[in-house]
């Protein structure tokens, strides 16, 4: 039987998370909010505890068997992340705080040596604030012009832009894999490819991405990927930046510091080759080797597994949530992650998550930092709900009774 | 911790459902804006003040049901009301939904507004609650916006 049809043991898994045994408002917990922030497995925090319990020291420093324990768990979460996301060096690994510091890390360094005045950077229409306010900055300082890959109003990238869009003053294209408020699953390889046709670099963000589908950074042959530990069933301050290697030895160091450096004198200092340039100070050691149990645990569940599961849990979900009157979601695309925004008519995002978490159930209300996707599709704020692979369809109903019970209290 | 249900009382939802003094006066004397970034609420308030008493005022804005009703029954509290009434009712209603104020006890010239108490135990909401009175404060103050950042 192939393992990928074998569902996944729902009761067992639960038990790896203390939250869902929580009571808010006198009403057992329902986490429908692993796009702010995934929870971490049971495996995960002891295996961090344990690292600052028993092995905790810095890494990269002296003879001990203690430092040389701390490096080799350390150096082992990078392995691990390679080949979670296809890598073909760990040297292409860079470790970062998040997805934000790692499109930061890309604009200040790549960004800084080849946009130039006059030049532009395209980005889509659906990007986090993390992937466009770095950009905004570096244009700002360089005289370059950002510019935009239009949606259509199902939250699907048209693509025939880029023809027009990418030209020969484009030096980088800054796309979400995954949108964290509109669930498209945005077509990366192909984007990608026509860049490439041009010479154009591309970097994607892939934040929401990576908790819910396979990515192989080869196969889709990004030139830099992004990620963040604590969407991924793993810690805060932990994050993820993949270079192609030719782009990461080219690129300048960042921040200057301990850790980068292979000599220091007051003439001349020289730094290490990557990832090591790019990693100054004293890096998050416990977050690391967390992000690499998370990714262990991950692994045992099966990736295809999950997806499967939650993309089971997105279409029920999608199918109730759609039956209600007054409810539009938004992001209707033909390839969508476990992610839902929606309005309802007459109620606030603000006044119906507050109603939900009365009811006990988790959600996320707002912009998503995301305000360009809100002034696309003219609402202020969106209630966004999003399931990971321990969510069950019982909490997919309680969800939807909820929303009905506010709809009920605000006619 | 207060059911979040229990703020949304049908004075409450009533008001955001018909917000009362809802527009621009044209001709007004002191005008704010006021933002709630963390919301994306928006609030704008137009104000006549004569002889030391606010004659007129509307808001216009749009925002979650907190905010607009709050606003609603703002404007609604101040008119006709000396500038100096209304500034210390402004205090008043901070001090409350902070959870600073008693309600009724420490808080005796803003009436029917201690309905908006149970905020204080919503962190997350006092500041929709708290908006109006910050854009009416930056008005009287002459200044052009108010946020709740």
């Amino acid at each position: 039987m192939n393992t990928a049809l074998q569902p996944l043991d729902l009761t067992a898994i639960r038990k790896d998370f203390a939250l869902l045994s929580r009571v808010f408002h006198g009403k057992p917990v329902v986490y429908l909010d692993s796009a702010v922030s995934g929870q971490m497995p049971r495996p995960v925090i002891e295996r961090m505890a344990r690292y600052e319990r028993e092995e905790h020291t810095n890494v990269h420093r002296g003879v001990s068997t203690l430092s040389q324990e701390a490096t080799d768990f350390y150096e082992a979460a990078r392995e691990k992340v390679r080949k979670f996301i296809g890598a073909g060096s760990i040297k292409e690994i860079v470790w970062t705080r998040g997805t934000t510091e790692a499109i930061n890390l890309v604009a200040q360094t790549y960004g800084r040596v080849h946009v130039k005045v006059g030049d532009e950077i395209l980005l889509s229409a659906m990007e986090h604030h993390a992937n466009i306010v770095p950009w905004q900055m570096l244009a700002q300082e360089k005289g370059a012009t950002i510019r935009v890959i239009p949606m259509t109003d199902d939250g699907e990238l048209i693509l025939e832009s880029l023809d027009e869009l990418i030209t020969e003053r484009t030096k980088i294209v800054g796309v979400v894999h995954v949108s964290n408020v509109l669930g498209t699953v945005n077509p990366v390889k192909a984007i990608i490819a026509k860049a490439h046709a041009k010479g154009v670099p591309v970097l994607v963000d892939g934040a929401q991405a990576v908790p819910h589908l396979k990515v192989d950074v080869v196969d889709l042959d990004a030139d830099f990927y992004a990620f963040s530990g604590h969407k991924l069933s793993g810690p805060t301050g932990i994050g993820v930046l993949y270079g192609k290697l030719a782009h990461l030895e080219a690129m300048p160091p960042w921040h200057g510091g301990g850790n980068m450096i292979r000599s220091v004198s007051w003439e001349k200092t020289t730094y290490m080759a990557a990832p090591g340039k790019f990693e100054a100070g004293t890096p998050p050691i416990a977050a690391a080797i967390g992000l690499g149990a998370a990714i262990d645990y991950l692994s045992g569940l099966g990736l295809e597994r999950i997806a499967t599961y939650e993309h089971e849990l997105l279409q029920y979900a999608t199918e109730r949530l759609a039956g209600i009157p007054g409810l539009r979601i938004l992001g209707t695309a033909r390839d969508k992650a476990s992610v839902i925004s929606f309005v309802v008519e007459g109620i606030h995002p603000h006044d119906l998550g507050s109603l939900l978490d009365g009811e006990g159930v988790v959600v996320r209300a707002g912009h998503h930092c995301a305000q360009p996707v809100m002034t696309r599709f003219h609402v202020p704020a969106t209630t966004r709900a999003s399931f990971a692979y321990f969510n069950t369809r019982d909490e997919v109903d309680v969800l939807i009774s909820a929303v009905i019970k506010a709809i009920e209290l605000f006619k | 911790m207060t059911d979040p249900r229990e703020l949304y009382q049908q004075v409450i939802l009533e008001h955001n459902k018909k917000p009362r003094n809802f527009g621009t006066l044209e001709a007004c004397t002191h005008h704010a804006e006021g933002h709630n970034p963390l919301c994306g609420d928006e609030l704008s308030l137009t104000l006549v003040v004569e002889n030391g008493l606010v004659q007129d005022i509307k808001f216009q804005g749009s925002g979650c049901a907190i905010d607009v009703a709050s606003a609603s029954l703002m404007t609604g509290a101040v008119k006709g009301k000396p500038v100096a009434e209304a500034e210390a009712m402004a205090e008043q209603f901070r001090g409350m939904v902070r959870g600073e104020l008693v309600p009724g006890a420490q808080t005796p010239l803003l009436g029917k507004l201690t309905l908006f108490s149970g905020v204080k135990d919503l962190p997350s909401r006092v500041k929709c609650a708290v908006l109006p009175w910050a854009t009416l404060h930056a008005a009287l103050k002459g200044e052009a916006e108010a946020s709740t950042e």
